[in-house]
């Protein structure tokens, strides 16, 4: 018998989160998708957690209604949600075994035994623990008490996962492999999945919905592919890809300070000037080499630039042109909100006569 | 290594070390041997009997007495400043300032010589003009003999001992709760757990290694009473708080039976010995998580 799981979007409408007094969280609205893997990613104290525990229930709400399909459980207690959490160092009940751990919300829910045993062999079976029923969490590797915790939530049959930087404990090589395996979860549940973390490589290898967030506010929520080539801001384009993306001040026609930005590995190093394209000189300082790809720190006229390129063939303190096609080019203004009609090729034209004059 | 990097250790550790010897294990030694002798204390002559001490405490009524004296006043002791501590300890720990006010007020019976205590409960304890009498009057509880009847006097003294210790075990406590990490009581909320299967599934075996420990050592310390029952009962009335060690220095200092008192601190100190053993093993099974 396969279990069917459940699955619900849930919305968050102007919610604000305030501790002591202090606004961390003002006037958010996030939708995600019933079915969806959704990432909350940004820098620590960017209240992504947060967000995750008022979901969960674990944080009440200053203002604001979070609805889990069309109920609304603004004010209702975590049990009662529908909701599963993984936690980041897992909080698994250390008195416990690894099937008391897995049974103890069924059994707060009185589910009979026969049942309660069928349901903990099919998930045990899922996620691998079939051997390890009768140990304690302190006898099991730090992978094995990640799968403890999964088959804790699993068994609830939740609408929601829930994960606060379930990988950040395990070593890198088991947080790929874990990665894989959580890909490949969602997957095969189907439900919907909510997960925090402050890793953008986690959150693009993961997430099918991306949401960026910095200082209690969304900066922007999309697919991978469309955060990653058409941020909305400066924040979210620096903040995914690494190396971050190349930042550089100019000033455009109004006088105000903007900014451009460019990948790395946009950048095309070359020892001549390329038509039909920005094109700045400079000098390498460095050069790392990763294996497959090099990364170079060019020092021009605007600025220390990265460039990430396939060719290692550069030595340190050599001269070079680095050229970037105006497509790839993108304009913020002082604010960090991106220039969308600036990126246009004539306007841009403008704005390269500027540069010219920039470093003449 | 040279020879001086070898004795310097030893020589450092010689002074500490001799004290122990001198006060420690030569006199434990030394009581082991009395308690095969016939002393008053003052006479020269130190007459070996063999076990006659033994035979005599074992079929001395009063003994028995003693014992069970001991026994009933540890349990009651150890079970109700347990119990006591951890309710005051579950209440008590949050942050604010009666909170705090309050752990500071429960303790300090703790750090206060417990000869000035007994003596303040003395007073307390006055049948005629005792506080607790006039308390027990205005709340239309007849009055009680306590510390002066056979029936009481021994419920007396564990108040005290209890009032005495139940700061200090509530600290320790509170300690134990306070190692539990919050998530694990944020997952048993997702478990939808009631509070009390958070209480006695979660809670009350992650503090179990505190318990034990609490358990021992109150349990030692209670074996060993003497202050109280020698400032306020000095024993009586007929005999119904004379406790071991009471019983000891009344042999040896009053009655001049130093190898009788002997051979019943040979039994106090088997007794406690035990019980420090049970203490190591139970350290040993502690929970360890992580």
């Amino acid at each position: 018998m396969r279990r069917v799981y459940k699955l619900d979007n849930i919305t968050l409408k102007n919610i604000t989160k305030q501790y002591n007094g202090i606004t961390v969280i003002e006037n958010l609205n996030l939708h995600i998708e019933e079915g969806s893997f959704t990432v909350l990613v940004g820098p620590s104290g960017c209240g992504k957690s947060t967000t995750l525990r008022m979901i969960a229930g674990l944080e009440k709400v200053n203002n604001g209604q979070i609805l889990i399909g069309d109920r609304d459980v603004t004010d209702i207690a975590p049990g009662k949600r529908e909701v599963a959490m993984v936690f980041q160092n897992y909080a698994l009940y250390p008195t416990m075994t690894v099937k008391q751990n897995i049974e103890f919300g069924l059994k707060n829910k009185n589910i009979p035994k026969s049942e309660r045993e069928e349901i903990i062999n099919e998930i045990c079976e899922i996620v691998g623990l079939k051997d390890y029923l009768d140990r304690k969490p302190s006898n099991l590797s730090g992978g094995q008490r990640q799968r403890v915790a999964l088959a804790r939530a699993m068994v609830k049959k939740p609408k929601v996962f829930l994960m606060d930087e379930p990988l950040s404990n395990l070593d890198a090589k088991l947080r790929n492999q874990m990665r894989t395996e959580l890909i490949q979860l969602h997957k095969r549940l189907g439900t919907t999945f909510v997960y925090v973390t402050h890793d953008q490589v986690e959150a693009m290898s993961m997430g099918d919905q991306i949401v960026v967030m910095d200082k209690g506010k969304i900066q922007q929520a999309a697919n991978p592919v469309k955060i990653y080539n058409d941020p909305d801001n400066l924040f979210t384009a620096q903040f995914i890809g690494s190396p971050a993306m190349n930042v550089l001040p100019v000033w455009d026609i109004t006088k105000e300070l903007d900014y451009i930005g460019f990948r790395p590995e946009k950048v095309t190093i070359s020892n001549e000037k390329n038509e039909n394209s920005l094109f700045l000189n400079g000098k390498i300082i460095t050069r790392e080499r990763l294996g497959a790809e090099t990364i170079y720190l060019v020092k021009t006229v605007l600025g220390e630039i990265k460039v990430k390129a396939f060719i290692d063939t550069f030595k340190e303190d050599t001269e070079v042109v680095l050229n970037i096609n105006y497509s790839d080019i993108y304009i913020f203004n002082f604010n960090g909100k991106r220039l969308r009609y600036l990126e246009e090729k004539e306007k841009f034209k403008l704005l390269e006569v500027r540069l010219d004059e920039f470093w003449a | 290594m040279s020879f001086g990097h070898k004795v310097k250790p030893y020589l450092m550790l010689a002074p500490a070390m001799g004290f122990f010897f001198m006060f420690f294990i030569y006199p434990i030694l030394y009581m082991f041997f009395l308690s095969f002798t016939s002393w008053n204390l003052i006479s020269p002559v130190k007459e070996f009997v063999g076990f006659k001490n033994y035979k005599e405490l074992i079929t001395s009524s009063e003994f028995h007495t003693v014992l069970t004296n001991t026994i009933i006043y540890t349990i009651l002791v150890v079970f109700l400043s347990i119990s006591i501590a951890l309710i005051l300890a579950l209440w008590l720990n949050k942050k604010g300032y009666l909170y705090g006010l309050t752990q500071g007020a429960i303790f300090t019976p703790y750090i206060i010589s417990l000869v000035s205590v007994a003596l303040l409960w003395l007073w307390i304890m006055d049948p005629d003009y005792g506080l607790l009498n006039w308390v027990l009057g205005i709340l239309g509880i007849p009055p009680s003999k306590w510390l002066a009847h056979p029936d009481t006097a021994l419920i007396s003294l564990v108040i005290v001992g209890v009032w005495k210790i139940v700061g200090y075990n509530t600290l320790v406590l509170m300690a134990g709760l306070q190692s539990i990490p919050k998530e694990i009581y944020e997952a048993a909320a997702l478990d939808q757990a009631t509070k009390w299967t958070t209480f006695f599934k979660i809670t009350l075996p992650m503090i179990s290694p505190t318990l034990f420990f609490l358990m021992i050592i109150s349990t030692i310390s209670s074996f060993k009473v003497f202050d109280t029952v020698q400032i306020m009962t000095q024993g009586g009335p007929v005999n119904s708080t004379n406790m071991m060690v009471y019983y000891i220095y009344e042999n040896g200092f009053d009655f001049f039976k130093v190898g009788y008192a002997s051979a019943a601190g040979v039994v106090l100190v088997i007794i406690v010995g035990i019980m420090t053993l049970f203490h190591f093993m139970f350290l040993s099974k502690r929970v360890h998580y992580r």
